[in-house]
């Protein structure tokens, strides 16, 4: 491995716990939580008892992308720790004063963007290492020996002569004596006995327990639960209410207004007006709501509706739009020319934990507390001084495990709900508020992935190399309504600039056209990726098709020799052809890719860069004559750098088949009179168990430094599926969900 | 009205209140069985799954009033003997859950299933309709069939 750069801390600090045992934190940790804890919260540390049990904080949330058990797993290598020996606790938010103001104790705590691998994997080896070396020290004492003699194994301390010592006996020791100076140097790759394995989920045992405690498992005493009913149209409002029924409910304890933010403004707390209804408990705060009655005024967006964000982006397409990047002159090549439209809907997250927060907030004495199921903990305390005035020192927030994420909760809109009513309510008086989403909740208000049309069309020279491209997107800009936005963050955010086939094909086009729309929107698992893999990758089959060519070799002849380019959005800095080639040939050949096949059975391709994550799909696939799709098999391929935990991958790639899978075939939030249409899983399905395919997952063997793997195996999956569909059938499908149009496109046909 | 009383987990438990309350407020808010989880409200995804009387329902659906006298399972109270439920060591063996949200009455569905079709077929799975978002359909099948085995040689 190269040398080690610490980007964040190098040295440690250390004391004794209450128990005898080591605990080393950072040198930034405040006195009183460095101090010896039992039981409670701990900073970021490990801590070691006399009875060997190695505590390892993990300061990301676990929304079931596996970080719990990743992120302690490099700190356990360097720290040459037994993994048996490993308790994995959620550390919370670390928001402390220092000497220049407010600093982040533990680094990042969000989970985005699969970030959370790269972002620990300097400091944390750097932390497992520093106390590897405080328990060395210890050692080198009790024997009167030099430290370099000594090694470590296992959770041992190990002596020439065949003695050894186990960490918990080195601990209290080992708290007594100075701190390393860093950077130390870490572990060879051949060295590990950790990283690169397959671990369980630290957790597993307390989930199908039932113990593990997520969002909505939070029951503060005294606490009061809160539900709402929103202003379901786009920045509407409330015309006029009736609560006397609700207030009649036995267990309602008030009834408050929650003012939402104004038409066009950033969307920076809640997403919209209503009307929230407080009780002893969920039940009667359920009931209270059912006998609200409301009439919502219907604001600027009434006549919005899926076909008329259609006919907008088709009359757009027809315009030029803004150009997001311009390599040579795409009007000057000759040849033959391609072309098609491609097309995604909104999605909803739909996390199975719907959005929760619990808040107490203390006017008199400025503090706050917030335990949620959060994905961008960091931004809970500026939202509640903005909203409360409460310094953000003061306000502490725990992370519980969380019900799923997909990006929904990496804007922190329920907390601010929460907080608002918390501040509003005349009868809370200081108790804890828990604010409950429902279902319908979660589906009608939600950071919608951004709908658009995607028109590709190319030039291919009588060789067959792709000689221009120019893709053109009419989409929602994600960013439409954030605040302090950039002007170019708008088409950034939508169509990434160095994206494939950029830098492959000389003269290439990617242009931008804003859509008007009402809806809000947000990041939704690998966000534009999702979109514009299924578009440039369906179109690179549609070109083989359209020019004789295999669809696997055009993909490798764009690719050409491999070497790096520059990357400059997310995941960069560069990109590498040969790793993207890599993992598209690997599943080609796992698939038997150019094999002959029955009539209706098809086999297709995908392969697509995800944010530093490399990633492909081969789907093998029958349509009946009727257009019932089964898919026979699916391999994925990932390279994601130096894998942490085969299993963990092997879960995300599997997970992000299926969820792309029901996003592909089944998912579609549409919009009528200026509102959401989907209210439950009924109308927003998920891939039943029993349609799951078997899928094969690969994990490319390699020393690159390490991403994440939360999002690389989502956007390859509705193109490999729309190209293995037409391979079996001849139907192309252009436009997502497809499920219900494959069936119509056979019976026509 | 009267008190209702019902059976949850073994000991007998009593409830006073609102009789078209769902049984799964009851379990949470009341017994604080924070295992059976709340999804839907609608008896669609399957999060609140527990036993009635040995059958498997979604308490969100079933109310106290349908509830008084019954025998109810939770997730809490399938550890037989202090020790994991043979289904719930075939999840931890095949590394199940991702969020894990969901698994409580995946792993409810799957103890009535294989009481039911002990040997279950592909086509036998369609009987379990509850939903993941994360997509650990494939790791449940092969929980599934390993919990089969498991029970197979016990039984």
């Amino acid at each position: 491995m190269s040398a080690v750069t610490m980007t964040r801390r190098a040295f440690l600090q250390v004391s004794v716990s209450a128990a005898g045992g080591v605990m080393f934190g950072l040198p930034r940790l405040a006195s009183a939580e460095t101090a010896p804890t039992a039981g409670g919260q701990i900073g970021l540390f490990v801590r070691i008892e006399p009875d060997n049990r190695v505590f390892i904080g993990c300061r990301n949330p676990e929304i079931g992308q596996g970080v719990r058990t990743a992120m302690p797993m490099i700190i356990a290598e360097e720290l040459d720790a037994r993994w048996e020996d490993v308790t994995v606790e959620q550390l919370p938010l670390g928001l402390v004063p220092g000497p220049q103001g407010l600093t982040w104790k533990f680094g990042d705590q969000g989970a985005g963007g699969s970030t959370s691998i790269s972002d620990a994997w300097d400091d944390h080896r750097q932390f497992g290492a520093a106390a590897r070396a405080m328990l060395v020290a210890a050692a080198a004492r009790t024997w009167r020996v030099d430290a370099a003699v000594l090694r470590t194994s296992e959770g041992r301390v190990l002596h020439a002569d065949g003695r050894s010592l186990r960490y918990g006996e080195l601990a209290a020791l080992a708290a007594t004596l100075p701190s390393p100076a860093g950077p130390l140097p870490v572990k060879a790759a051949r060295d590990y006995r950790i990283i690169g394995q397959a671990k369980r989920v630290t957790d597993c045992r307390d989930i199908v327990t039932g113990r593990a405690n997520y969002g909505l498992d939070t029951y503060e005493a005294d606490a009061v639960v809160a539900v709402m009913s929103r202003c379901p149209y786009f920045d509407g409002g409330i015309d006029s209410f009736d609560d006397r029924a609700a207030r009649a409910v036995p267990g309602v304890i008030e009834v408050l207004v929650v003012p939402g933010p104004k038409p066009g403004e950033p969307l920076t707390q809640n997403l919209a007006p209503g009307i929230a209804v407080l009780a002893s408990d969920t039940w009667s705060a359920l009931k209270g709501r059912a006998a609200l009655k409301v009439d919502w005024a219907r604001g600027p967006h009434a006549a919005e509706s899926t076909q008329s964000f259609d006919a907008q982006c088709a009359a757009l397409l027809a315009k030029p739009g803004q150009v997001v990047r311009d390599t040579g002159d795409i009007g000057k090549a000759a040849g033959r020319a391609v072309a098609a439209t491609y097309s995604v809907p909104y999605a909803s997250h739909a996390p199975m934990e719907p959005q929760n927060c619990t808040v107490q907030i203390d006017l008199v004495n400025q503090r706050a507390r917030v335990i949620a199921p959060l994905q961008q903990p960091g931004g809970v305390p500026r939202l509640i001084m903005n909203i409360t005035g409460i310094p953000r020192e003061n306000t502490s927030v725990q992370m519980t495990r969380v019900g799923g994420g997909f990006g929904r909760r990496l804007t922190n809109d329920f907390v601010a709900e929460a907080v608002h009513i918390a501040k509003l309510s005349s009868k809370l008086n200081g108790r804890p508020l828990k604010l409950m989403w429902t279902r319908d909740d979660d589906l009608r208000h939600d950071w919608y992935r951004p709908a658009g049309h995607h028109r590709l069309s190319t030039v291919v020279d009588a060789g067959g190399a792709v000689q221009a491209w120019h893709h053109k997107l009419a989409s929602a800009s994600k960013y439409y309504r954030r605040a302090n936005v950039k002007a170019e963050d708008l088409w950034t955010s939508e169509l990434y600039p160095d994206d494939f086939p950029a830098n492959l094909v000389d003269n290439l086009r990617l242009e931008w056209c804003a859509v008007a729309s009402g809806v809000t929107r947000g990041s939704w698992r690998a966000p534009s990726h999702w979109a514009n893999a299924f578009a440039v990758q369906s179109f690179v089959d549609e070109i083989a098709h359209a020019t004789g060519q295999d669809a696997l070799q055009l993909r490798l002849n764009m690719l050409g020799e491999p070497r790096s380019f520059p990357y400059g959005q997310h995941g960069g800095p560069s990109f590498d052809t040969g790793r993207l080639a890599g993992v598209l040939k690997k599943v080609a050949g796992e698939i038997g890719w150019g094999r002959t096949l029955p009539r209706g059975r098809g086999i297709g391709l995908a392969c697509h860069f995800t944010f530093g994550g490399y990633a492909a799909h081969a789907m093998d696939v029958s349509v009946s004559p009727t257009g019932e799709l089964k898919i026979e098999r699916v391999v994925c391929a990932v390279d994601v750098g130096q894998p942490i935990n085969l299993l963990g991958i092997e879960a995300q790639m599997q997970g992000g088949t299926i969820d792309g899978l029901s996003a592909a075939l089944l998912q579609e939030i549409t919009v009528k009179d200026g509102r959401i249409v989907q209210g439950s899983f009924a109308e927003y399905p998920i891939l039943p168990l029993a349609d799951a395919p078997k899928i094969d997952v690969h994990i490319i063997a390699s020393s690159a430094s390490p991403k994440g793997c939360g999002e690389m195996g989502i956007p390859t999956v509705a193109p490999a599926l729309a190209n293995a569909i037409f391979n079996a059938c001849g139907v192309r499908i252009r436009r997502l969900p497809m499920k219900a149009q494959l069936r119509v496109a056979m019976q026509k046909a | 009205m009267g008190t209702i009383t019902l059976m949850v987990n073994g000991q007998p438990r009593h409830f006073d209140g609102d009789p078209d309350q769902p049984l799964l407020w009851f379990l949470r808010d009341g017994l604080r069985l924070t295992g059976t989880k709340y999804g839907c409200g609608v008896a669609q995804c399957g999060a609140c799954t527990v036993h009635l009387d040995g059958r498997p329902v979604r308490a969100c659906s079933v109310t106290m009033a349908k509830a008084a006298g019954k025998s109810i399972t939770t997730i809490e109270g399938i550890e037989q003997g202090g020790a994991l439920h043979p289904v719930q060591q075939a999840w931890i063996d095949a590394d199940v859950p991702q969020c894990g949200y969901c698994q409580a009455g995946q792993i409810m569905a799957t103890i009535s299933l294989l009481k039911r079709t002990p040997r279950p077929t592909e086509a036998d799975l369609a009987a379990i309709t509850n939903l993941c978002r994360c997509g650990t359909h494939v790791r449940i099948k092969a929980a599934i069939a390993d919990a089969a085995k498991r029970m197979e040689r016990k039984s």
